[in-house]
């Protein structure tokens, strides 16, 4: 609900009482979901602009040159407290509504990646919303034919009871014909077309910007909306057939607050008037708040002018998908809506869309670093409980739920990153974030990931061209959260600025945080990137390759998978060094087999090789095998002589079967079949006979 | 030569068929959206992957009671070429154009993932460019693609040649860990009984470009052709 002191100030403002359907707009219209009230001035320090940015954040999704004649649509969402309700339809909606913000900019869809985070599997309704979410990508990506081509896998403790399903979309479109979501001209109509409108998802945009309670399935679950791939795709269809006949003044989805939300966001320029009564409805005696408010999902509006109504709906019909024509552009800055003949809203459209007071909140540093104690336990049982933290382990039982070859450009999938043919170059396409370490740093953490991810597409040949995030937080009123939040935010932009890569959308869900099993999620300001290389097909580490350790990092052990196995604390590490991408790039393009080592150590990274390996390192073994401090790559190739000018060590060779590590005193030799039962362990959770 | 490619409301490996024949393979090739029915003759008619209806129901259950169907099956009859792949197998199934239905997979997931298959027929027009017994990679993505046929069927069907397609392992061999759906005897590519018929789960299409990890799909494609021009 609006706050008393919202209202009262808007009552203020207005000089009058608000009618019910204006307490709806305002209630959805200025949560946070819609209007950004804790984080706007934070969002603002992020660089948004480059050479490359047509259009930067603001609109449905953002427009990146990606060559002369193909720019990308990009976009993050979230659909978190969905898909905790109901796994299935939240995550299938999640993609539904990302893929319609593509849309809407005028876009073919062409990519999805999923990055996720689930409370522990052990927990059998972690087990449930893992497999439903999972389920609803899949049937819906897979309905519409757009690839997913990436994801990442985080399970924490804290995203117990409040799983995290973020979503990226990218999209193509002619980088000099795109759409906006900004009316054109008064006088032009407003076609809203799609699905008829239900009393589904009544109240959303105000529902995920509220904390879960104890009851939030049964009590919510209203809230939910129900999703159809099938008139999605549709959408797609008739949507890129209308653009292209240029009769398509301005056009947005409907997602969040619904048509109110849409109609009056698109119409910010000048004014609108909405006449309920003309929207197609799936359900009888509607009455204006439902009609404006309800996200029934697979809708669009467009504006066109008058005359260009009857060739833009005739490609409606021919999809069978249902339109009416709901209202017009006013040159007036108002947003007024009529139902059975009465106005029940008349607002300054300034008021509604961008006019909510920002909140203020408190933020307070905390310092939960520990110093490292040595595991207990030997090297070998720890290893293998490394490597089979799902994190870590093998992500196959999702990957192969999700169509990944649609559309006929996925050259690669499994490697650091998604590679797609786009035209003659490769679309390298990249996510996720150290939920860990930036929980104990949250500064750094977040400028680490957002590093990651360049160097993922470095190990691809590709240069990165623009970034994406959701900021998913628990409570910004908690001071420590706040704290988080603007130390992310901070990291983000100073990494972003550092690899001069512009940050051109996103996303924020905040109060991340459950009743029911006492959780707050850790800071998850999740990152999508995008880049471009030249087009080949990478390098794959082969038999008797000889293995080669580039570059160095401070060890650091603190928020590492480590640390979640055994508690061992110690510090997160330190703002990576960015120096040595250029050459793992040239490296990666010189067809040189190049991966960087992250998330499980270099242990992870050796265990990668099917083939197994036998290699000698020097040092602390928990330091050189555990850190996942950024700076390091693993690179093999037959001839070692590729890494001369890089700082290399060579270290061993592939092949043998087992994992073989001598590592200071230490000799550790993991065989293949015991390595082969620690990587599946997801698989074997979740698939039984 | 002029091959059609039908476009359903959820046909989403149209643009996809389309792009191999007519880019890869540099042949004339037409869309057709299926409210407009087959007009004039094609050497071809191609049946793509997707969901053509959504699939609510069962897969292809309404594709195959649209109009467009009966000009397909006018086509078959002429003795001219019909491939449906993936959705369009299941079409093609549902339409009676081969015995036995393809359901929901053994592990009752969506499965998309690159698998082996053995070549059981080399002398059909969609297999003539591979030879007897060798083994293919192209990727497989369906939810709904075990093929199950009554008792005896599907022997009897690789005893008269009517098999095109094996799952197998990397040596060839029909097993059932190589089996990912649990179809029946590992078979996933099935001739009509005059041959001018295949439908196939696998996505060859997907597989006629080395830079997407395979080019072996595209000799399905070089034999209709070459059948085409042959006749």
């Amino acid at each position: 609900m609006v706050s008393a002191g919202d209202l009262a100030y808007l009552e203020g403002q207005l000089g009058r009482t608000l009618t019910d359907l204006e307490i709806a707009c305002f209630d959805n219209l200025w949560s946070e979901h819609c209007s950004y009230r804790s984080t706007k001035e934070l969002l603002k320090t992020l660089p948004t602009t480059g050479e490359n940015v047509l259009l930067g954040p603001g609109d449905d999704a953002a427009i990146v040159r990606f060559s002369d004649d193909i720019a990308l649509a990009i976009g993050m969402e979230s659909h978190n407290h969905p898909s905790y309700v109901d796994p299935y339809d939240g995550a299938a909606t999640g993609v539904g509504g990302i893929v319609r913000d593509i849309i809407s900019m005028g876009a073919r869809p062409i990519a999805l990646m999923d990055p996720l985070y689930f409370g522990p599997l052990d927990d059998e309704k972690n087990r449930y919303l893992f497999e439903h979410v999972v389920q609803g990508i899949g049937d819906y990506g897979n309905c519409i034919g757009v690839p997913v081509v990436r994801g990442e896998l985080v399970f924490d403790e804290s995203y117990s009871g409040n799983p995290l399903v973020n979503v990226v979309c990218v999209g193509i479109v002619d980088p000099d014909s795109y759409l906006t979501a900004r009316v054109q001209r008064p006088g032009n109509r407003l076609i809203l077309y799609g699905a008829s409108t239900g009393r589904d998802g009544l109240g959303g945009a105000s529902f995920a910007s509220r904390d879960l309670s104890e009851d939030a399935e049964a009590e919510d679950r209203p809230c939910v909306q129900v999703g159809d791939p099938y008139t999605e795709k549709l959408l797609i269809e008739a949507t890129i057939e209308m653009k292209a006949t240029g009769k398509i003044a301005a056009c947005r989805d409907l997602g969040a607050a619904g048509l109110a939300g849409a109609s009056s966001e698109m119409s910010s320029t000048f004014g609108a008037k909405i006449v309920a009564d003309r929207v197609h409805l799936r359900e009888p005696r509607m009455n204006e708040v439902e009609i404006l408010l309800a996200e029934s999902q697979e809708r669009m509006l467009i504006e066109a002018a008058p005359e260009d109504v009857p060739a833009l709906t005739a490609i409606i019909g021919k999809y069978d998908l249902k339109w009416s024509d709901i209202g017009e552009v006013i040159p007036e800055n108002r947003y007024i809506v009529t139902f059975n003949g009465e106005t029940v809203c008349d607002l300054p459209i300034g008021l509604l869309v961008g006019g909510a007071p920002c909140e203020t909140r408190e933020a307070a540093p905390y310092d939960h670093e520990t110093p490292f104690t040595l595991p207990a336990g030997g090297l070998k049982e720890i290893s293998l409980r490394v490597l089979s933290h799902p994190d870590i382990a093998r992500k196959d039982w999702v990957s192969r739920q999700y169509d990944h070859d649609v559309q006929l450009r996925t050259v690669a999938t499994g490697g650091d990153a998604g590679l797609l043919r786009l035209g003659d170059a490769a679309l390298a396409l990249s996510c996720g974030c150290f939920p860990r370490q930036i929980a104990l740093r949250p500064y750094e953490g977040t400028a680490n990931s957002v590093y990651e991810n360049a160097a993922n597409l470095a190990c691809l040949g590709a240069d990165p061209l623009c970034i994406v995030n959701c900021l998913n937080f628990a409570s910004p009123v908690h001071p420590d959260v706040y704290w988080q939040l603007s130390q992310a935010v901070a990291g983000m932009g100073d990494m972003a600025r550092a690899l001069a890569v512009p940050i051109v959308g996103g996303n924020v869900s905040l109060y991340n945080e459950s009743d029911e099993f006492d959780t707050r999620i850790k800071p998850t300001p999740s990152i999508g990137m995008a880049g471009k290389g030249p087009l080949f097909i990478p390098a794959a580490p082969k038999d008797g390759d000889t293995l080669v350790l580039i570059g160095s990092a401070a060890p650091a052990l603190g928020g590492s998978i480590l640390d979640a196995v055994t508690g061992c604390g110690g510090s997160a590490p330190a703002m990576a060094e960015i120096s040595l991408l250029p050459l793992v790039r040239t490296l990666a393009r010189s067809g040189v087999f190049v991966t960087d080592v992250s998330a499980g150590g270099l242990l992870a990274t050796l265990a990668g090789f099917d083939a197994g390996c036998t290699v000698t390192l020097a040092g602390d073994p928990w330091e050189v095998l555990f850190s996942e401090a950024p700076g390091r790559f693993l690179a093999a190739c037959a001839d070692p002589s590729a890494v001369d000018g890089l700082p290399h060590t060579v270290i061993g060779t592939i092949g043998g079967g087992a994992t073989e590590i001598a590592v200071g005193e230490e000799r550790l030799i993991i065989t293949a079949k015991e390595r082969e039962e620690a990587l599946d362990s997801i698989r074997s959770r979740m698939m039984f006979d | 030569m002029r091959f059609a490619v039908l476009q359903f409301g959820g046909s989403n490996c149209d643009h996809d068929a389309y792009h191999v024949v007519h880019d890869v393979c540099g042949v004339d090739c037409d869309l057709i959206w299926y409210k407009e029915g087959i007009t004039r003759e094609y050497d071809a008619v191609i049946l793509p992957g997707g969901f053509s209806y959504g699939d609510y129901l069962r897969a292809g259950a309404i594709a195959t009671r649209t109009p467009v169907m009966q000009d397909v099956l006018r086509h078959a009859d002429a003795g001219r070429l019909v491939l449906g792949i993936c959705n369009g197998a299941q079409i093609g199934a549902e339409s009676g154009l081969i015995p036995g239905v393809f359901t929901t997979n053994a592990y009752p997931k969506f499965i998309c993932e690159w698998v082996h298959l053995r070549v059981e027929n080399a002398t059909s027009p969609f297999t003539s460019q591979y030879r007897m017994g060798e083994v293919i990679r192209i990727p497989i993505a369906h939810k709904e693609g075990r093929y199950v046929v009554p008792p005896g069927v599907g022997r009897q069907l690789l005893d008269e040649g009517r098999v095109a397609f094996r799952f197998c392992n990397e040596e060839g061999e029909c097993t059932p860990e190589s089996n990912p759906n649990g179809s029946a005897l590992n078979i996933t590519g099935v001739l009509g009984d005059k041959g001018n018929v295949l439908v196939m789960m696998p996505h060859p299409e997907r597989a006629a470009e080395q830079i997407l990890g395979s080019a072996d799909g595209r000799r399905l494609f070089a034999s209709m052709i070459s059948h085409i021009e042959n006749q």
